[in-house]
């Protein structure tokens, strides 16, 4: 592909059609377009049972201009690698000519959760193809429940922020790095804001002829309470505060830092405090009241503890 | 005809898949299927097939590969048992409602608890609802011939549905048999090139598959399934009939073993079947008029054949290697209603044995036929278990 720029961008066929029925404002057709831009070539689609999936495919309507498939909840993964075999199978025999790349789609659950047997299997494996998170940090297609990646102190429907609890307690499994600790060829991190990051990881590991994870995070106006415009500020706000730096890891030892995260890194950009990404959202409003005060302490703490460990593997 | 030779069950299943040669193998090990899988992944190691072969991580994504691998218009085969089919679920009827023809032998193995790795049926019984065309082999030449037999009935265009071929865990997939194998050009030629109707791969012609249905949509989808499994039947008979050509061997829907005068026939499923044979001989010498029937095509259900058989009989015994805990065994009320098909019922029992590969010998299928005859027999029996 020449250079990124929107004009070229703009040749490259949409392949997830408009009137799908995701909610106002939500990510993750934002990210899905962004992801299927990164290749001029022939794209099969898998998606792991979720919003995404339910959204785009009603029977008898489909959004997808492009082959799509879907089997089940746990096992996206195993879904595109299914596609992916009998590819080099009849390619081999050629019985398939085109060139043909491969991706899933999967929501947190269907990643971090019941989905990361049949991930890690896949990836181990070595498929060619890019598993995609789209991770809005909880179970939003069947009423916002706690998942493995929903960030700590969120209240969610199964991690309420009551009077003695300050909505969920443990800090977001880091899938992520699970990911570049199967030394695959190409491990990321994107978000919807930073359009042309996202592109050019997914050109990156769409090309890379092996198997490739980005992790996406997904703002979701409904589960994280705030209003459906904000969706891309929100996005901006979690990389800003380094909730979500951007970066790559490739084949399991090379880190580097993009876009925000890069800017933040070499300081020409400020590290916004733990407050402005919770004082945007509703899922934290809990955590205003001053007796929660050592929970959010708790979650700065971490945030810089993690940012401070992801500096050092990008100066390695 | 290639020579005979001396071969296991499980050997026997991998070396019709090697003459079959399929696109993709994606497989788990599991006791006691793992010589299916060893042979196969030999004939990997040595170019013997051209398949895609993937070990995966758990039956779940085995089953699932081989799915969607068949969509995407590959020929797909693979092996389970036991806790394998029973993780396997989820996938089961998804497979059949997506229509793909994939094939999977069974070694039929007791599922758990207890963990016990011996024969019964409780695995495939367990699947019988998710709408696999289902084929049971007596012996392991059987095995053999019903994994060659599969994919043309599985595969055809008026069926587009999954096949299970069972074989008995330990008693066929790991007993050394005499069987007469096909040569591998008969084979290929037999079994055909694999058709898809709307590969997911044809990337000229996007498909998306396996969408997600309202009740308008649900249940219509569900019925059509319903409509594939009944031309299933018709579609078995032909092949087995071209088989039959190709071979010299005859297969029928229903097997059936000295029932025509029979006074008192049995229905059994699998290896059991070639046991009770030596049963019915040994009665037939006291002068008991008695025989022994096996469904070969589990599903499709053969209503009809088993009807025709009951006809003017005194009494059925319905053997199940499985049951379901609170009422019968699975294959005894599903035989009863096909007794409805008849004007008058005969006497029907149902027998519970073998569960966790007890041994159930000659003289135990002896003694169940004088039990029913001497009226001692109670509607569900326990063979070997003390009550």
């Amino acid at each position: 592909m020449s250079a990124l720029t929107l004009k070229e961008l703009n040749k490259i066929p949409v392949r997830l059609a408009s009137g799908h029925r995701l909610c106002a404002g939500c990510s993750e057709s934002i990210i899905a377009k962004q992801i299927l831009l990164g290749t001029e070539k022939e794209v099969v689609v898998a998606c792991a049972t979720g919003c995404f999936e339910v959204s785009t495919t009603i029977f008898p309507y489909t959004s997808w201009k492009t082959p799509y498939i879907h089997t089940a909840f746990g096992n996206g993964a195993a879904t595109c690698a299914g596609v992916e075999a009998a590819y080099q199978s009849l390619k081999r025999k050629g019985k398939v000519n085109e060139d043909i790349r491969f991706v899933t789609f999967a929501g947190d659950g269907g990643t971090y959760d019941i989905g990361i047997q049949a991930l890690s299997g896949a990836m181990e494996r070595g498929h060619h193809m890019l598993f995609v998170c789209l991770n809005n940090e909880a179970y939003m297609n069947t009423g916002i429940q706690r998942s493995s990646a929903t960030g700590k102190g969120a209240s969610t429907t199964t991690s309420w922020a009551g009077s003695v609890v300050p909505g969920k307690k443990e800090f977001p499994k880091d899938l992520t790095m699970i990911m570049a600790a199967h030394r695959i060829p190409y491990v990321a991190q994107g978000a919807p804001h930073a359009w042309k990051d996202m592109v050019q990881k997914a050109q990156k590991a769409f090309e890379v002829g092996g198997p490739a994870f980005i992790n996406t995070i997904a703002p979701c106006p409904r589960g994280w309470r705030f209003a459906s415009d904000e969706t891309i500020a929100i996005s901006k706000l979690a990389v800003e505060t380094c909730v979500w730096p951007l970066y790559e890891v490739e084949n399991g030892t090379d880190y580097t830092l993009s876009a925000e995260s890069q800017r933040i890194a070499d300081g020409k950009a400020e590290k916004k405090p733990i407050t402005e990404w919770i004082n945007a959202q509703g899922r934290f409003s809990h955590l205003r009241d001053e007796k929660w005060a050592p929970v959010v302490e708790s979650m700065q703490a971490e945030v810089d503890k993690k940012w401070n460990s992801l500096l050092k593997l990008c100066k390695l | 005809m290639a020579k005979d030779i001396a071969i296991n069950g499980d050997a026997a299943v991998a070396l019709a898949w090697k003459q079959i040669d399929p696109d993709v193998c994606a497989a788990y090990p599991i006791t006691p299927q793992t010589i299916i899988v060893e042979k196969f992944a030999e004939y990997v190691a040595n170019g013997e097939v051209s398949t895609e072969f993937v070990c995966v991580e758990s039956e779940h994504s085995a089953l699932t590969l081989c799915i969607t691998s068949t969509s995407a218009g590959a020929r797909t085969f693979t092996a389970t048992a036991s806790q394998g089919l029973a993780y396997m679920w989820e996938m089961m009827p998804i497979a059949a409602s997506m229509r793909v023809p994939l094939i999977m032998a069974v070694a039929n193995r007791a599922v758990s608890g207890p963990i016990n790795i011996n024969n019964d049926h409780g695995d495939v019984m367990a699947a019988r609802d998710c709408g696999w065309v289902t084929l049971f082999a007596e012996n392991v030449q059987e095995a053999y011939d019903m994994s060659i037999v599969a994919p043309r009935i599985c595969e055809h265009h008026d069926v587009q549905l999954p096949g299970l071929v069972n074989l008995d865990g330990f008693i066929l997939t790991h007993a050394i048999e005499r069987i007469t194998p096909l040569e591998e050009d008969a084979v290929r030629k037999f079994v055909g090139e694999y058709k898809p109707l709307y590969p997911l791969l044809d990337v000229k012609n996007p498909i998306s598959h396996n969408l997600m249905d309202g009740p308008l949509f649900y249940f219509p989808h569900k019925y059509q399934t319903v409509l594939a499994m009944e031309s299933a039947y018709k579609v078995a008979k032909d092949v087995l009939s071209d088989f039959e050509k190709m071979s010299g061997r005859k297969y029928k829907i229903l097997e059936e073993y000295k029932c025509e005068d029979a006074e008192c026939v049995a229905i059994v499923l699998g290896s059991s079947f070639g046991t009770m044979k030596e049963a019915i001989d040994q009665l037939r010498k006291e002068g008991k008029k008695v025989g022994v029937a096996m469904p070969r095509l589990y599903r499709p259900w053969p209503v009809a054949e088993i009807a025709k058989l009951m006809k003017g009989k005194k009494s059925v015994i319905v053997m199940d290697r499985h049951l379901s805990i609170g009422a019968y065994g699975p294959m005894f009320p599903e035989v009863v209603a096909a007794a409805l098909e008849n004007e008058a019922m005969p006497k029907m029992y149902n027998y519970i044995y073998g569960l966790g590969g007890v041994d159930t010998m000659v003289s135990d299928f002896v003694a169940l036929f004088k039990e029913v005859e001497s009226g001692k027999a109670k509607r569900v029996n326990f063979v070997g278990v003390k009550e």
